[in-house]
């Protein structure tokens, strides 16, 4: 805050305290007999003291008021004496959930992933850091969505098992297709999508992915594989199911080979700390595990 | 109307100067008093004060029988618990309290404030400790202008005492009601209890002794709100107590043997008495008056002196404007009728609200990133988050059904159905994926209800949700 403001707050602010208390002290004694002078329909104002407790709890007020002031930061740039900020008020609140929730996080991130998936408290923890941490993303079932891989499923983009979840977790995962659409041209782009799918075992067109597996030996083969068979080193998707990142319409598929994609997923590791990753890990394996 | 000139003679209060306008208050001597309406008043007083201070200590099962857990957000009454989600119950019993209030006001006047109001239960308390300790009216009232003296002190320490004694035992007991007593008190006399339960327990001790052994009638004339709009529920037909003018003018002190008749007095002897014993401090000859909280005092007081003076009772008595004016009380009169109806509907539509509680309560909540996906097998799917509040005291089971016009499929539905058991006072949370084959779903909304059945109980809550499809 520049000091000008800092001066209009602190003059606005300290001018209304001592005008209320000049205004009421000037208020205390009145006749009692004289009016104010206000009359309706014959009915005058008689002009009297304002009760004693009002007074008082009024002048209470403002010396509670000058306290405040002097204890917390209230006029401008003048800090206080208790040194008090919203964010240590914070941060107090946040290091004592922390100490309370600590020795359970600390009993359950010791625990092996069967265990966790067979530990009631450790699904429902799990299942609360993933909805505030996962969901967004993931969707509240884990069901995922177009650029968000499903968790609930056995195919694993970045490899299986709790360890390649845990690491995906603490330090977050970046995939990049390149786009092929210069490379390829566009009947490139359609013959490869028709191998594509045949590779995924889908309805295609036979002559058009005879066409394209030649240009999928070239550009693709390097990170999805001879076969399509992907590669989880590489977080380059498995094409031999049905199961698509970014959809598996021919559309999508042409649209992704064309343009290529960008996978990102964020690293939890401050957010999360390596305890409630580990939790969070096994939560996740146990979603796929029925 | 025509009302006086105002502006001719302004108004103006015989002898009040400026600084006048401020009533000082006068201290109430108040002498004590048996007969009948105070040992009524004792057998009112006193299963209310015993039930205030046993019923925390009552054990069910195997916590407390009524617990109001704030950090848990569980309100437990004997074998019933409330959630947050049961707040509005809350509301009810608050309309039946005021109900309740209307009607009983209405047909026996002020019965609340002069019997059962904790105030005056509480006050009448430290009214017996301070006769124990300071001796009766008159001695009181001595002790008062003496100057300070070792007996003074004394009597007066003897006093404070027992009120800050009885005002802690209060204190505490209330906290007991939101912390377990049977920790509490221990954890108090060790000195480790919590900050926070010391620091209600000594407000509570603190606001019971400013309020019942100083403020006293103060509260009920400046600071209830009851006490004041209670006068609208008022008519010629409630009972209020009153002084019979008509039978006790022209009052005047006189021998037991006088003439009264001969002597042109009426039957009160103006013997200041029904005065003496108002804790209020008003003189009920006066008439009516909105400080009078019904106790009944002054009727006992009226009627022994009646008694002594071999003249019939009730020259102070509970009556109605109307019978006082020589008619007849309408008991049964369209304004209390009505409060009584309206009281009665409230308590059976709470009664009924109470125990058809569910004992589970059923949220689905919809995925909040997008509305439907459509899958490689050509299905709609919606996903939904499942919560379950498990709102008695033992774990329970629940069956899934889910009711729609749409053939619905419940996803992964084995893990679901066997995630489907909460313990007491639990909330589950489990992810629900529905999903319908993408020809059958014609409407872009169709409504879906999710229904759980408790298995043992076989009770039922169920919960309307909406499934997203392409628009077609």
């Amino acid at each position: 805050m520049s000091s000008g403001w800092s001066w209009f707050i602190i003059i606005g602010t300290m001018g209304s305290l001592i005008g209320a208390a000049v205004f009421l002290l000037m208020n205390r004694h009145t006749s009692g007999e004289e009016t104010t002078g206000h009359e309706y329909d014959g009915i005058q104002e008689l002009d009297n003291p304002l009760p004693m407790w009002w007074v008082g709890m009024f002048l209470l007020t403002i010396i509670y008021a000058v306290g405040y002031l002097v204890w917390y930061p209230g006029l401008g740039n003048i800090k206080g004496t208790a040194d008090w900020t919203s964010l240590d008020q914070w941060q107090d609140e946040v290091d004592r959930h922390e100490a309370r929730f600590a020795p359970i996080y600390t009993k359950l991130a010791a625990m092996s992933p069967d265990e966790l998936a067979a530990d009631r408290v450790a699904q429902q923890v799990g299942r609360r850091l993933y909805l505030n941490n996962c969901s967004t993303c993931h969707g509240v079932a884990a069901q995922g969505g177009l650029g968000f891989p499903n968790l609930t499923d056995d195919d694993w983009i970045w490899g299986e098992g709790f360890d390649a979840i845990k690491t995906a977790i603490v330090g977050g995962r970046n995939a990049i297709m390149p786009p092929w659409g210069a490379a390829l041209g566009d009947e490139g782009v359609a013959n490869v999508t028709q191998y594509t799918l045949s590779l995924a075992g889908q309805e295609h067109n036979a002559d058009m992915a005879a066409a394209g597996e030649a240009q999928y030996n070239t550009l693709c083969v390097a990170c999805h594989g001879a076969q399509g068979e992907g590669n989880p080193l590489l977080g380059a998707p498995n094409l031999n199911n049905n199961i698509w990142l970014y959809g598996g319409s021919p559309e999508q598929i042409a649209f992704t080979i064309r343009h290529g994609r960008n996978g990102n997923m964020p690293a939890f590791a401050d957010i999360l700390g390596d305890e409630k990753a580990h939790i969070l890990a096994g939560y996740v394996k146990s979603l796929s595990q029925q | 109307m025509n009302g006086p000139n105002v502006t001719e003679e302004p108004v103006r209060l015989e002898g009040f100067g400026p600084k006048d306008l401020y009533q000082r208050r006068e201290k109430i001597f108040t002498r004590f008093v048996g007969g009948f309406f105070q040992r009524l008043r004792f057998f009112t007083g006193w299963p209310l004060l015993t039930g205030y201070f046993l019923l925390p200590w009552i054990n069910w099962g195997e916590r407390q029988a009524v617990l109001f857990d704030l950090p848990a957000r569980e309100f437990h009454i004997f074998t019933l618990t409330f959630f947050p989600q049961d707040f509005w119950l809350l509301g009810w019993l608050l309309m039946i309290a005021a109900f309740g209030l209307f009607t009983v006001t209405t047909v026996v006047g002020r019965l609340w404030c002069g019997y059962t109001c904790p105030q005056t239960v509480w006050t009448a308390i430290f009214m017996w400790a301070e006769q124990v300790a300071e001796g009766p009216r008159h001695a009181r009232i001595r002790l008062e202008q003496a100057p300070w003296s070792f007996e003074k002190l004394r009597k007066r320490a003897a006093k404070h005492s027992m009120w800050i004694g009885f005002a802690a035992l209060t204190g505490v007991t209330f906290v007991g009601y939101f912390t377990p007593i049977r920790e509490l008190v221990p954890d108090l006399t060790v000195f480790e209890a919590s900050g926070w339960a010391v620091f209600w327990s000594l407000f509570f001790t603190g606001a019971t002794y400013t309020n019942a052994g100083w403020m006293r009638e103060q509260v009920c004339i400046y600071m209830c709100p009851y006490a004041r709009f209670q006068s609208a529920m008022f008519d010629k037909d409630t009972l209020i107590v009153s002084y019979d003018a008509s039978r006790g003018e022209p009052r005047g002190s006189r021998k037991r043997s006088a003439d009264a008749a001969a002597d042109n007095l009426g039957d009160c002897i103006d013997c200041q008495l029904c005065v003496q014993v108002c804790p209020v401090g008003i003189d009920i000859r006066d008439g009516l008056q909105y400080e009078c909280i019904g106790c009944a005092h002054c009727i006992d007081a009226c009627d022994q002196v009646m008694d002594k003076m071999d003249y019939p009772r009730g020259l102070v008595r509970y009556t109605t404007e109307h019978e006082l004016s020589g008619g007849k009380t309408h008991w049964f009169r369209g304004r209390a009728v009505g409060y009584a109806v309206v009281l009665l509907v409230l308590m059976t539509a709470f009664t009924v609200a109470i125990f058809s509680r569910k004992p589970f309560e059923v949220d689905v909540i919809r995925e909040r990133g997008e509305l439907f996906q459509v899958n490689t097998a050509d299905q709609v799917v919606n996903p939904y988050s499942l919560k379950v509040l498990n709102k008695t005291q033992g774990p329970q089971r629940y069956t899934i059904e889910v009711v729609s016009d749409l053939p619905l499929t419940v996803e992964r539905s084995d893990q679901l159905a066997a995630s489907l058991a909460s313990l007491a006072a639990e909330v589950l949370d489990l992810p629900l994926i529905l999903s319908a084959p993408r020809e059958a779903v014609a409407l872009p909304t169709v409504p879906v209800t999710v229904r759980l059945c408790e298995v043992d109980s076989g009770h039922c809550d169920e919960e309307q949700t909406t499934f997203f499809g392409p628009v077609q």
